[in-house]
């Protein structure tokens, strides 16, 4: 057995205008293997596309990833159920809420609470996830735009995200990452104005997707750099279980929100927007059709909190719902006075509940329970895994940048190097969600 | 809700299993003399799984005392409650909903390619509206494929893999959890596949569903399962030269201790538990 040795590639130093001689004479026949990232501004993320180029042609590609791994899924093992919560918001940091929404549906599952979350509670879920299923579209189209070279669509799609931003902060009191979904209900209930605020911000928002149609949508440079750019149809679709945008631009309605409806989508009305090309010009109509279908069920949850009247957003099982009541005082947002009151001058019971609760946190029956749900990447979900006690046992995210990120391979391979960012937008990959 | 007697989440854990079919949450006895699904026949009408294997619910623990805190004395009488804690009992016929259709179907096409479906199939849990096939890990990528090409059947998309590690476990630490989707039947289905930490070696599904490929990757590279017939069995989010299998149980979660004046906080996994 030969000893192993390192071999490192062979470095060439190129001083300027010799590129023809080292090529020449070095080169040869020899591979060329380009690294695309980790660090680069079109790679959507630090996301490594390892290619393997003729010429401009790429004859492999491969991804490296696992830049942005930061344990959190090993993390949650060591944190209550209610502060899993504050961890799975940050894989996808584009769509925080589906991730929220995903883990709590998924523990109110293992509890067998699904049906007792009030109702005001999921109408808030369902709008919160479709204001972020627009803000999540509009950073894909506009990084998309960009990487592309359309450098307005960056400007409008991010100005409109903007509104959606606000909105958030109004709602949950941080842009993003807000984990404000909990076990049980939400963190607060809305502010007052909210929907006011909501349909104030709607025609802006309306705007910035109708530029973004009339930018993109005919532009003959958009459809030359993507029409057939990152074609995979149904068959392959499948073999690599793609899900969400790539795996509707075949042709498939398949939308769990429509399929295995969770949160009452099953009484919202929308369509699933699907295009027939396989390639990358469908993927970015079906974005838009999406955010304009989202806007339709905003309206619908508007309409239902109007009606609806005030109302509980936390179960009303005292052994599970979050104790803490906050509202903004002197100082800023904190415990809520009338709450210390209670906890600290009326009830004992409630205060060893808080205390109970936010130390140890309530017990989830043993058990495994899979929930997913329709992120705009794809099927985003959760495998939940409980051994009865405070902290989940295992918490597994099956993301779908994760899964999509596979078809890189399949989509570049033998297209031109410039297709491969126009394929790797279209597939819109967050590498928090990938590397996690 | 307010007026329940005792908290909701233990009436539940002393329900499941009764809801699932199996034994109430007592001390189960250890599972010794398996009866073998020929002594169940007569029970067992559809060529299908077996009714039971005799299994009774897997124990995870013992849980003593009512509040989290051991060491402090604790006068109340709670301290001496003593509950075993079993995962969901491996489920007896009929399943309810699809599953036993699709347990039947599943049976016929196993035997029908000469494997024995209690070779195959360990045990069925029903829980919490989901179904669960325990697979021996020989016969996985038989039952995959049955599973993808089975008409009935037709679980086309891998959604991902997941890996499971239980230390206690004995013989079988490592869990693999495959999840299916059939969007023909718009149903799904959960495998779960077992390998001792002695032997960690389970058959990869990457000829059934290439999906799998990155999947497999991953919980090899965070538990250390050995996916035998992966194209490419690398690391893919820890660095290629990474020693070690970071999500295992036995695997510390790392972290610098956050300094005072005069006082220091440890990383999460050494701090005082609650629980």
């Amino acid at each position: 057995m030969s000893e192993a040795t390192v071999e490192e590639g062979r470095v060439f130093t190129a001083s300027g205008g010799d590129w023809a001689d080292i090529a020449e004479e070095s080169l040869g026949e020899e591979r060329i293997v380009v690294n695309m990232g980790p660090q680069h501004p079109s790679t959507h993320g630090v996301l490594r596309l390892i290619l393997e180029i003729d010429g401009e042609t790429v004859t492999e590609a491969r991804c490296g990833i696992g830049y942005l791994h930061t344990g959190i899924e090993k993390n949650m093992e060591y944190r209550t159920w209610t502060q899993g919560v504050t961890f799975c918001t940050r894989m996808d940091y584009l769509t925080p809420l589906y991730q929220e929404a995903a883990y709590c549906l998924g523990v109110e599952r293992l509890l067998g609470i699904t049906d007792e979350v009030p109702e005001r509670a999921t109408v808030v879920r369902v709008l919160l996830m479709e204001l972020n299923r627009i803000a999540s579209h509009l950073v894909a189209l506009a990084t998309g735009g960009m990487e592309i070279g359309a450098l307005t669509v960056m400007t409008v799609g991010f100005r409109a995200r903007e509104q959606v931003l606000k909105l958030f902060e109004l709602i949950t009191g941080l842009r993003m990452n807000h984990a404000f979904i909990r076990p049980g209900g939400l963190a607060q209930d809305l502010p007052p104005g909210t929907i006011d605020s909501i349909r104030g911000a709607m025609p802006e928002i309306r705007r910035g997707i109708a530029d973004i149609e009339k930018l993109a949508n005919e532009n003959p440079i958009v459809k030359a750099r993507l029409v057939d750019i990152g074609y995979l149809d149904l068959t392959g679709c499948i073999a690599l279980g793609m899900t969400g945008p790539i795996l509707r631009s075949t042709g498939l309605p398949h939308d769990l929100r429509k399929t295995q409806p969770y949160c009452g989508y099953e009484t919202y009305d929308f369509e699933v927007q699907t295009w027939d090309t396989c390639d990358a010009y469908g993927r970015l109509r079906i974005r838009i059709n999406e955010m304009w279908e989202s806007l339709k069920i905003v309206e619908q949850c508007l309409q239902r909190l109007s009606a609806m009247g005030p109302g509980p957003v936390m179960i009303a099982d005292r052994k599970i719902a979050w104790p803490a009541q906050l509202a903004i005082g002197g100082d800023g947002m904190g415990n809520s006075l009338d709450h210390i009151k209670e906890i600290m001058g009326t009830s004992m019971e409630a205060l060893i509940h808080h205390f109970k609760l936010v130390t140890e946190g309530f017990r989830v029956p043993p058990g495994q329970v899979y929930q997913a749900v329709e992120s705009p990447r794809g099927e985003l979900a959760v495998h939940l895994v409980s051994d009865g006690g405070t902290r989940p046992y295992r918490a597994h995210f099956r993301d779908p940048s994760f899964v999509n990120l596979q078809a890189v391979a399949v989509m570049c391979e033998g297209g031109l190097l410039a297709d491969v960012i126009a394929a790797v937008a279209s597939i819109d990959p967050v590498m928090g969600g990938v590397d996690r | 809700m307010s007026d329940k007697s005792e908290p909701k989440e233990l009436k539940e854990a002393r329900e499941a299993p009764l809801k699932a079919g199996g034994t109430p949450d007592v001390a189960p006895p250890l599972p010794e003399a398996k009866e073998t699904p020929e002594g169940k026949t007569a029970a067992d009408v559809a060529p299908g799984l077996p009714a039971t294997t005799g299994l009774e619910a897997e124990v995870i623990g013992t849980r003593t005392g009512m509040f989290g805190q051991r060491d402090t004395g604790d006068t109340s009488g709670y301290g001496g409650l003593v509950r075993t804690v079993t995962m969901p009992a491996p489920a007896t016929r009929p399943y309810g909903s699809w599953f036993d259709a699709a347990a039947d179907t599943l049976g016929e096409t196993l035997s029908g390619q000469g494997t024995r479906v209690d070779e195959a199939i360990e045990s069925v849990v029903v829980d919490r509206d989901e179904l669960t096939l325990n697979v021996r890990r020989e016969h996985l990528v038989a039952v995959c494929a049955a599973l993808r090409d089975e008409p009935d059947l037709r679980f086309e998309l891998l959604s991902g893999v997941s890996g499971v590690h239980f230390p206690q476990e004995i013989g079988r630490e490592l869990h693999a959890v495959y999840h299916l989707l059939s969007i023909t039947h718009n149903r799904r289905v959960r495998l779960e596949v077992t390998a001792p930490d002695s032997d960690p070696h389970i058959p990869s599904v990457v000829s059934v569903y290439p999906t799998a490929d990155w999947h497999e990757r991953e919980t090899w590279d965070f538990f250390g399962i050995i996916f035998d017939g992966h194209p490419a069995l690398t690391r893919i989010q820890m660095p290629d030269d990474w020693p070690g299998h970071p999500q295992r149980k036995d695997y510390p979660l790392g972290g610098i201790p956050v300094e005072y004046k005069g006082a220091v906080i440890p990383p999460p996994d050494v701090r005082r538990s609650y629980s």
